[in-house]
């Protein structure tokens, strides 16, 4: 059995830093769509750990996992940390025979963290939704734009949001964010 | 840019969707049994209304859901929005 | 370092803070918190600019963004050099440098004034009327010479070195104009607490308050009660204040442009702030309390420099301290006209006369001016004046009753303030597609209904009173915020008057030989005006055309009441009857940096790079941008050309192997148990029988019979395929097979994943790929019995999961290994490595191309261009004629899709054997046919063959696989023609022997 060589992710794992805002790369691991009616999501709340969320926009969180609601029979299934064919053999396995879609896509995008008092204000510097708390609470999660590129905006808390972002469109996404934090010493 | 209300995510701004071009033009069930006239028709003849009407949206950059929105061509107001194979609802005429 | 046009104290400017700037080359000085009007006004300069048209002499008119004449260019350096900006709106600072415009080779002395001169002969409509004979002159003599003299500052040469940012906001009401209407918006609206954003274009808020000395409000100085009322607004968190910040345009469900100039009033801007900030703002409500504009007089000779508003005079009298003149005449049609004429009076200035165009005017400012000693004469109006470079005197006379003017007499002045009455700025409402309802009391228009959620306080609805104005404000603030709260403020102040004139000013002159302008930007005058009507122009949308009236920077801010008059008057109609022109942004000019943002350079858009990028880079190759992605296009060596390195790659993949980055092909994963049907409804191919483990070529249809995209799909388990698309189609295949799945099978029991990016795809293709691979892969017998052509496998790969389809785009055994992208490079650099021995050579897009070529593969969008149906491309072997339909199939039946003379595909060979077609050269059958020729078809794609040694091409040409072996034509330029002989498109290898290996 030939060594597995290690993952080169799309972005460098440095860190851009500056008054009240910080961006950063999120941990990889394991990604899955899944896709499927209401009886493959009832069994996939078990399987996977975390609840899907029925209720649009939310995303829920157990044990280091996570689930995005996307649209209303699609899912974006997060493990940072682990291995992508045991976490999909697991998962096939506790899903025997009822329709559904399980894409890996755990190499397909990249994720970064933007945390900080001016998060929000970084963001808006590119996406059009209203961020304010009230609109865009905790735990909110959907797809989305920033500047030219789709992402997947996922508030996990008061100040920090998860951004997922296709492989190739990470450099840019970076940039641009990079850019709106010029002006506070990035 | 319109505010568009997904059925799904709710209100949301027009760069995330795409057009969908005249809304309830269904796919005949048996192309075949259309006269050539017919599925011209079905291909190419589309309103052109100026005032209210029924246009599909995706919201692809959001839930990717095809949905079909009401809105008057002259002034951009929306009247309301409602799923994909839903009726028009008589409040949106 | 002369003050010899400063107030002794007072005004808005800080006289501890000296600042020097220089104005066509001469150093002058100003203030902190002069604009450079003011401070020009301060140092004497009048003559500022010259006019676009006649180059007339002109001076400083307005004190804001309404400005038609001071236009300036403002250098920074070589690279920063913004023009035509309004001198009234530029705040100087320390080292600024401005120039004048539309003058050569000076200001004072203009060689583009003979304009002035011949002006009898350049009437409305000159440039119609003049330039329409000899024909052939347009293009050759006159578009030049009407070029190079027109336009009016000149743009920077170097690219814009400055950073643009953009902002999008999201507030429960969004007021526009910080005057007293504003404020008290503002304030209201944020007690509900929600938030609020406030803007206003200018540097300091406060509006028409500013400048007003005579006010109380609350029972306190007006300027007491907005530093107070903006400190309040400050220390609210959900407030913003966006002063120097411009609402430029209002666009449906209330979503607004807002330009914010963050540092062009700085002598050294931080770097890391942009110049300008462009906010997009979505408002739940919109408060507009835009204020009014004042309306400039139309007489003859009315544009010399020192003629100017009286509204502007008094603010740079009040506010900037700046005295613009020493002896002024008032032409007045209202009241306010006095408060200006009091200013300068205590300022100093000498009010050599007050000509009332009123009858019988009465009132508080009146009687004040009365009592100042100022000489009004009522019924009296302007009927020309004198001053080339600056104004000398002005002609009063009187106007009787009846229009009759006479008892004219000269005035020697330096200054003449014209005050016309009111126009409220009324553009974003009319741009939110509110209606505007004349109001004749006003004699001005106003908003109306308004259908969306927009409410206009103040000046901007024509409510001029100070305490009017401030509760209209706030009632329209409070609900905006959704509450009903009302403030009567406690207001000292002289009651507003609603005079005002449109129209011209009554003259004893010869109609014909004098000019009254009413747009001073565009110099277009009331007898331009006049001359259309005579001329049959009736829409005022055209009269505004004809005559350029309203056109120029200043979007007839000034000139658009004005002209509706002197049309009402000219037409016999009314005002209303007349109509108005459409106000569209930007409100004020905004720069393309604005719109920008930071999509520029590497920026513009996102560059896709693909897993194996760096290797390519390292390798020195070539890239071409195919959609947004960057592509290996070839891989010179020691100084090759295209042409050689492609050369060089085909060879190598014919007689051992290449290696090919794939990874941009659209990769589609179709997941569920009608996933087969699924795909026998999207694609013309039967799927049904397609084993697992085993490939086909995929032709997708719009439903109109034509062919969208194709790729390989291979089937990875019964309810699974991986399907893969052309580079640029990947989106929209995936939106048409969503679109189709959504709406018209919602029962079927499949889903869609993009999976393009999940996969890095590596080909390895030619006689020596088995061997290169073999050693490297775990779980998958590669054998040509096990493996066989369009088949696929799952194993690993250098110790990385795989997909691995035995595929060829080339005509050779081949291979398209798909691993996870985060290994692409990894497993990329272990082949190439494993490769070595066998002479491994990297090939890019180009020499796939040619390969394909001689293969006759199509690439579509290359040989298709959306009007090609299976048939056409020779393709009708993919067809699953059983299949009782498919997205396409009922439109493949049309008639016209069945035409034997359909355009189809072929191949051509020069019949030289040496000629290189060019692609989309036209074919024909007889090239000496007269012009224009009767055309077959066209060339697709056309390359030297490296395996041939010949040129071959691909063509579409009509009933083209009857005509295999005709000799036709290509016309080329010059009279040339290339002769071609018609063959099947398949050039290499027909029997497929090599791919099957």
């Amino acid at each position: 059995m030939v060594e597995r060589p290690a993952r080169l992710p799309a972005l460098p794992a440095s860190v851009i830093g500056a008054d009240g805002v910080t961006l950063s790369p999120a941990p990889d691991g394991a990604r899955f769509v899944f896709r499927g009616p209401e009886g493959a999501a009832q069994a996939a709340d078990e399987a996977w750990g975390t609840p899907l969320s029925r209720v649009a926009c939310r995303a829920t969180m157990a044990m280091g996992r996570a689930a995005l609601w996307l649209g209303p029979d699609e899912w974006l299934l997060l493990a940072p940390g682990e291995e992508p064919e045991t976490v999909a053999a697991q998962l096939a396995a506790r899903l025997p025979g009822i329709g559904h879609a399980l894409v890996d896509v755990s190499h397909r995008q990249t994720a970064l963290i933007l945390s900080g008092v001016l998060a929000e204000t970084v963001l808006a510097g590119g996406n059009p939704l209203d961020l304010d708390i009230g609109a865009f609470p905790v735990g909110m999660c959907t797809r989305t734009l920033l500047g030219k590129s789709e992402i997947v905006l996922w508030r996990t808390g008061r100040e920090t949001f998860h951004i997922e972002v296709w492989r190739s469109f990470a450099p840019y996404v970076c940039e641009f964010l990079r850019e709106h934090m010029r002006e506070f010493g990035g | 840019m319109l505010l568009i209300p997904c059925p799904y995510c709710g209100e949301r701004p027009e760069l995330e969707f795409r057009y969908g071009g005249q809304a309830h033009i269904a796919r005949p069930e048996n192309p075949a049994a259309l006269s050539e006239e017919d599925w011209a028709g079905f291909l190419y003849m589309r309103d052109n209304e100026k005032g209210v009407h029924a246009e599909r949206w995706r919201h692809v950059h959001g839930c990717a859901r095809f949905f079909n929105v009401v809105r008057d061509t002259t002034t951009d107001r929306i009247l309301g929005s409602y799923k994909a194979g839903e009726t028009r609802p008589e409040t949106l005429r | 370092m002369s003050d010899a046009f400063r107030t002794a104290s007072g005004g808005r400017i800080d006289r501890a803070r000296r600042l020097a700037f220089t104005f066509d080359g001469r150093a002058l000085t100003g203030f902190a918190g002069d604009t450079l009007a003011s401070a020009l006004i301060a140092n004497g300069v009048h003559l500022v600019g010259r006019s676009f048209k006649y180059h007339r002499p002109r001076g400083i008119m307005s004190a804001g963004s309404d400005e038609p004449n001071a236009l300036v260019t403002v250098i920074r350096d070589r690279a920063r050099q913004a023009p035509n900006l309004r001198a009234t709106q530029v705040e100087i600072y320390e080292g600024l440098t401005a120039i004048s415009q539309n003058r050569w080779p000076s200001l004072d002395f203009d060689i583009g004034g003979i304009n002035d001169r011949v002006s009898p002969l350049l009437p409305a409509g000159f440039y119609y009327k003049t330039f329409m004979w000899p024909r052939g002159f347009w293009e050759k003599v006159y578009e030049p010479r009407i070029r190079a003299a027109a336009g009016l500052g000149r743009v920077p040469e170097g690219p814009d070195p400055d950073r643009y940012l953009q902002r999008n906001a999201h507030c429960e009401v969004l007021v526009i104009g910080s005057g007293p209407a504003g404020l008290a918006a503002a304030l209201a609206a944020a007690e509900s607490g929600g938030r609020v954003i406030l803007c206003d274009e200018q540097n300091e808020m406060g509006g028409s308050l500013i400048a007003d000395h005579t006010s109380s409000i609350a029972g306190k100085p007006a300027a007491v009660w907005v530093a107070e009322t903006l400190a309040q607004l400050t220390a609210m968190p959900r407030v913003t204040l966006l002063p120097r910040t411009t609402a430029f345009g209002y666009y449906p469900h209330n979503h607004l442009g807002l330009v914010e100039r963050v540092t062009d009033h700085l002598a050294t801007p931080d770097p890391g702030q942009p110049r300008e900030r462009l906010w997009q703002v979505r408002a739940k409500e919109v408060v507009l309390a835009s204020g009014a504009i004042e309306r400039p007089l139309t007489f003859p000779d009315n544009d010399r420099p020192g003629i100017m508003l009286a509204d502007a005079a008094h603010a740079y009298v009040t506010r900037y301290g700046a005295i613009p003149g020493g002896r002024a005449v008032l032409a007045t049609a209202n009241d306010s006209g006095y408060r200006a004429a009091l200013a300068l009076h205590e300022a100093g200035v000498e009010i050599a006369a007050v000509a009332d165009l009123r009858q019988a005017p009465s009132g508080d400012w009146l009687d004040a001016a009365r009592r100042a000693g100022l000489l009004v004469e009522t019924g009296a109006t302007v009927t020309g004046t004198t001053g080339r470079m600056r104004l000398a005197s002005v002609s009063l006379a009187r106007v009787d009753g009846e229009g009759g003017v006479g008892g004219t007499r000269e005035i020697g002045c330096d200054l003449l303030l014209m005050a016309g009455g009111w126009t409220p700025s009324v553009h974003l409402f009319s741009q939110s597609l509110g209606k505007l309802r004349f109001d004749e009391t006003l004699q001005a228009y106003v908003p109306g209904a308004a259908p969306q959620r927009i409410r206009v306080a103040g000046a901007a609805a024509g409510i001029y009173d100070l305490g009017s104005a401030l509760d209209s404000g706030f009632s329209a603030g409070a609900a905006a915020a959704g509450g009903d709260g009302k403030r009567n403020f406690v207001v000292v102040a002289a009651a507003a008057d609603t005079g005002s004139v449109l129209g011209s000013l009554p003259h004893d002159r010869d109609p014909t030989k004098v000019r009254a302008f009413v747009d001073f930007q565009n110099d277009s005058t009331a007898k331009d005006l006049k001359l259309a009507v005579r001329e049959g122009f009736r829409s005022v949308e055209h009269v505004k055309r004809y005559t350029t009236t309203g056109m120029a920077t200043d979007q007839g801010k000034t000139s658009n009441m004005p002209m509706l008059g002197i049309l009402s008057e000219a037409q016999g109609k009314t005002i209303p009857e007349v109509g108005f022109t459409t106000f569209r942004p930007p409100y004020t000019p905004t720069t393309f940096g604005n719109f920008a943002g930071t999509a520029r350079g590497e920026q513009f858009d996102p560059v896709r790079r693909t897993p194996t990028h760096a290797w390519a880079v390292s390798q020195g190759a070539v890239f071409e941008d195919v959609g947004l992605w960057k592509r290996a296009r070839y891989f010179p060596q020691r100084g090759e050309d295209m042409h050689a390195a492609v050369l060089r790659e085909c060879r190598a993949v014919r007689a051992g192997v290449g290696i090919f980055d794939g990874s941009t092909l659209g990769k589609i994963e179709v997941v569920g148990p009608d996933a087969a049907e699924f795909m026998n409804r999207m694609y013309v191919n039967p799927w049904t029988k397609l084993g697992t483990g085993r490939c086909r070529y995929g032709i997708m249809l719009r439903e109109d019979g034509f062919v969208m995209d194709d790729g390989v799909v291979g089937r990875l388990a019964p309810d699974r395929f991986h399907v893969t698309t052309t580079t640029g189609g990947a989106a929209a295949v995936l939106n048409m097979m969503e679109d189709y799945l959504q709406t018209e099978w919602p029962d079927l029991r499949v889903w869609l994943t993009s999976a393009t990016e999940q996969w890095a795809v590596i080909a390895v293709q030619g006689p020596a790929a088995r061997a290169v691979l073999e050693p490297l892969v775990e779980g998958i017998d590669l054998s040509a019995v096990a493996l066989p052509h369009m088949a696929l496998a799952e194993g690993t790969i250098c110790g990385v999961p795989t997909r691995l389809f035995r595929v060829s785009f080339t005509g050779e055994l081949g291979f398209e290994i798909n691993v996870p992208s985060d290994y692409g490079q990894a497993v990329w650099e272990a082949v190439y490595a494993a490769g070595i021995p066998h002479g491994i050579t990297p090939y890019g897009t180009e020499s796939m191309h040619v390969l394909r070529a001689e293969k006759g593969f199509i690439i579509v969008g290359q040989e298709t261009d959306g009007t090609v149906t299976p048939d056409d491309a020779g393709l009708t072997w993919a067809v699953g004629k059983a299949k009782p339909d498919f997205v396409g199939k009922r439109s493949l039946s049309r008639s016209g899709m069945m035409d034997a003379n359909r355009k189809q595909l072929v191949g051509l060979m020069s019949a030289d054997n040496v000629t290189v077609l060019e692609e989309g050269v036209q074919i024909v059958a007889d090239p000496n046919q007269p012009v224009p020729m009767s055309v077959l078809g066209h060339v697709t794609s056309s390359y030297l063959s490296p395996s041939l040694g010949h040129p071959i091409a691909l063509a579409l040409l009509a009933g083209g696989r009857a005509r295999h072996g005709e000799t036709l034509h290509v016309p080329m330029p010059g009279g040339r023609s290339i002769a071609v002989q018609v063959v099947p498109p398949v050039f290499y290898d027909p029997e497929g022997t090599r791919l099957n290996g």
